[in-house]
């Protein structure tokens, strides 16, 4: 869905609608432009500068678009026993970005997402969709090498 | 009603209705406060404001706690004191503190908490803040790593501004304030009132420096530097000088400026009065030709950005004179430049004001003559008063001097442009003149006076015209005006727009921590001058009357349009 069909879908929607209405323009657009915010704004009547600190307020809006290969990194408790942290920080390393961003070649980006349901195989990430079980720093790396030769 | 609560096991009198705070500052009992801001409701944000209930140990907010019958309160007890205490601590553990370089020292609301609280030692050390400076608008400096997240600024400009320029962002410890996407200011619908800088506790909020510049302009002997000053300045510097708070210090401070070494000293309030024979003249032009009504103001900067971003539909209502800064700026590098033989690229022309946006103001690209700026730096009081203590001059011991001639008489009408309403009294006054050929028997305007956010007055002009004014000041209160114009209110014809409450004697660029009774003082100040002094409207002022006859020709002018008015557009750079 475009961003005008949701707004439509709410067009008598008040204030309180803001993140129902941001969930569904980062479900179909994969993340917040500079564009829509400004969109909601007009249609809620809402300044954008409150709506980028409501969005920021949560861990599941982003402001840039995701890459090629999406991973999500589980911060469960289960994960997070396991050592979610050093995969965190190794995958951070190893594509120069934080959390919540891009790379430049737009072909990685990372999420950090709470429990995926997927605790007995601990530390999990999942990439667009496919999960990875069980991973060390090693495996991680293995993986990212790997979609990155395929795609050079 | 009336109840007592025991407050410290003494009983005080409260109003039901109240928070504690009120009662206890009524009492006369200090409560320190950070995130407070007296009129707005309160947020319970800071919790330094924490006071002990007696009966049951419990710290509860005084600034968001309603007075009940029967309290029993302690507001220092050891368990308060400690509290606040490490409520700064806390402040302070991610802080950079460093005090010694920071332009807020010595009038910090922090620092002057951990020297109330007897904060001696790093008790907490804490990950220092790393937010980057912003350094992008012309006017206003932002430093988040030295905020404490108050939210003062953000309220300041939702609620008085309407602006909405920045909101806290992220959250816990890595929240911040900031604009969308976090971008410079430049890029956000800030206005530049600076407002935020007048409640910010600390230094994070500030006005961009223009120092430097000027001092390096004073060295150089090649230049002639030329200062012109806000008709609010001179009653505005008084307390932060040791004096009694409102007094006007016009010749002191004229002395003081050429002793600093300005080359000549020119009085804002002239071109005041120039603003109102182009204001007057034009406003009659519109009622007489059927132009756009409501005429609003345009001597504002906030103001005016305000209407190119919100409002651009009343662009066209926007008189299109310049402000008293640019016009006295276009002046000097025209007028007075040929007179006095100079090139305009020679002349280093500074401005003092009460406002952050003026710096905006003077950088925009409307406001040069063949590519030069008719302003090159502009100065708040604040920084003034910090470049007379630079350069060592003794308010106390210096005798009075004249401004410059020409550029530097003025009526008293051009002086009531410091207080909210002193545009509309002074346009009235000449407006009255033109139409009749007399003068108005009484000058003064009662409810266009005060500090009011809108005051409205119907006047009659001539005996068959009669115009309703509007005064607003506060761009909420502005907004509100707007809308209902918008709805179809047809009976104001002449509208005062300051973007800063109760106007410029109160603007971003005053000193900080000015209270209630020195605002006071000032516009009283300014009434009292518009009261003893002679010539008390525009067109009586002789050196207007000259640069009309020796320069200008007359009103609206092909000279006046091409020096003295200018356009403005609908804003599309920034985000809103």
């Amino acid at each position: 869905m475009q961003i005008e069909e949701i707004l439509i879908a709410h067009k008598d929607s008040e204030k309180d609608s803001l993140i129902p209405i941001l969930q569904e323009i980062q479900e179909s657009e994969g993340f917040l432009s500079k564009e829509a915010v400004i969109r909601v704004g007009k249609h809620l009547d809402i300044p954008t500068s409150r709506i980028f600190g409501v969005a920021t307020f949560y861990n599941q809006f982003r402001f840039e678009p995701t890459g090629k290969y999406h991973i999500q990194i589980c911060r469960g408790t289960a994960c997070h026993v396991l050592g979610s942290s050093t995969v965190l920080d190794v995958i951070e390393k190893q594509l120069k970005i934080k959390a919540g961003k891009t790379t430049r070649d737009g072909l990685f980006s990372i999420e950090v997402v709470a429990c995926i349901g997927a605790c007995g195989l601990a530390p999990v990430i999942c990439i667009n969709g496919e999960f990875h079980a069980k991973v060390t720093p090693e495996k991680i790396k293995q993986i990212v090498e790997t979609l990155k030769n395929q795609n050079s | 009603m009336n109840f007592t609560i025991e407050v410290n096991n003494q009983k005080i009198e409260a109003v039901k209705g109240e928070t504690l705070l009120d009662t206890l500052t009524a009492n006369g009992i200090k409560v320190p406060t950070l995130c407070h801001m007296k009129g707005m409701i309160p947020t319970g944000a800071c919790r330094i404001c924490v006071v002990e209930q007696k009966l049951t140990g419990k710290l509860i907010t005084a600034c968001s706690y309603p007075v009940e019958e029967g309290m029993q309160i302690l507001t220092n007890s050891p368990k308060v004191t400690e509290s606040r205490k490490t409520i700064v601590e806390l402040l302070l553990s991610n802080h950079p503190d460093d005090c010694l370089y920071c332009s807020r020292n010595k009038n910090c609301e922090l620092q002057d908490l951990a020297e109330t609280y007897h904060v001696r030692e790093r008790r907490i050390r804490g990950k220092k803040n790393t937010h980057h400076l912003d350094l992008s608008s012309a006017s206003i400096v932002r430093d988040p790593a030295k905020c404490i997240l108050c939210a003062r600024c953000v309220r300041v400009c939702d609620e008085i501004m309407n602006v909405n320029a920045i909101d806290i962002l992220y959250r816990g410890s890595k929240s911040e304030i900031g604009t969308t996407f976090n971008k410079g200011l430049n890029t956000s619908s800030c206005v530049n009132c600076g407002q935020c800088i007048m409640v910010c506790p600390t230094g994070a909020l500030t006005e961009k420096d223009h120092f430097p510049e000027i001092l390096e302009a004073l060295a150089h002997t090649n230049k002639t530097v030329v200062v012109q000053y806000a008709p609010s300045i001179t009653v505005s510097i008084a307390e932060e000088l040791g004096l009694k708070a409102g007094e006007d210090l016009n010749g002191i401070m004229n002395a003081a400026l050429r002793k600093i070494g300005f080359d000549y000293v020119f009085d804002t309030s002239f071109t005041a009065d120039l603003t109102i024979m182009e204001e007057s003249a034009e406003l009659i032009h519109r009622i007489v030709n059927g132009g756009t009504l409501p005429m609003i103001t345009s001597c504002c900067p906030g103001w005016v950005k305000y209407a190119e971003e919100f409002a651009p539909e009343f662009i066209p209502n926007l008189s299109s004179c310049k402000s008293p800064q640019q016009m006295m700026g276009a002046l000097v590098k025209s007028h007075f430049a040929e007179i006095s033989n100079l090139k305009p690229e020679d002349i280093y022309s500074v401005s003092i004001m009460p406002c952050t946006a003026k710096k905006f103001e003077g950088q925009r690209k409307e406001m040069t003559q063949k590519g030069i700026s008719d302003i090159d730096a502009v100065l708040t009081t604040r920084e003034f008063v910090k470049l007379i203590q630079l350069f060592g001059i003794d308010m106390n011991n210096i005798e009075p001097q004249l401004a410059d001639s020409p550029l530097g008489i003025r009526s008293s009408a051009g002086k009531l442009f410091a207080n909210s309403g002193g545009v509309m009294e002074a346009a009235i006054r000449t407006a009255y003149f033109k139409l009749n050929g007399k003068e108005m028997v009484n000058f003064k305007i009662p409810p266009l006076r005060g500090t009011k956010g809108c005051k409205t007055a119907k006047i009659q002009i001539t005996e068959k015209l009669e115009i309703g004014v509007a005064v607003v000041s506060g761009l909420s209160n502005a907004e509100e005006l707007l809308k209902e114009i918008k709805n179809g209110r047809k009976d104001i014809h002449f509208i005062e727009v300051m973007a800063c409450p109760g106007g410029c004697i109160s603007g971003g660029g005053q000193p900080i921590n000015s209270n209630e009774e020195a605002l006071k003082e000032r516009i009283k100040s300014i009434y009292k001058i518009d009261e003893k002094e002679p010539i008390k409207v525009s067109h009586k002022n002789p050196e207007i009357i000259d640069i009309y006859k020796d320069f200008l020709g007359e009103p609206l002018s092909h000279k006046s349009h091409d020096l003295l008015h200018t356009s403005y557009a609908k804003r599309d750079d920034v985000i809103l």
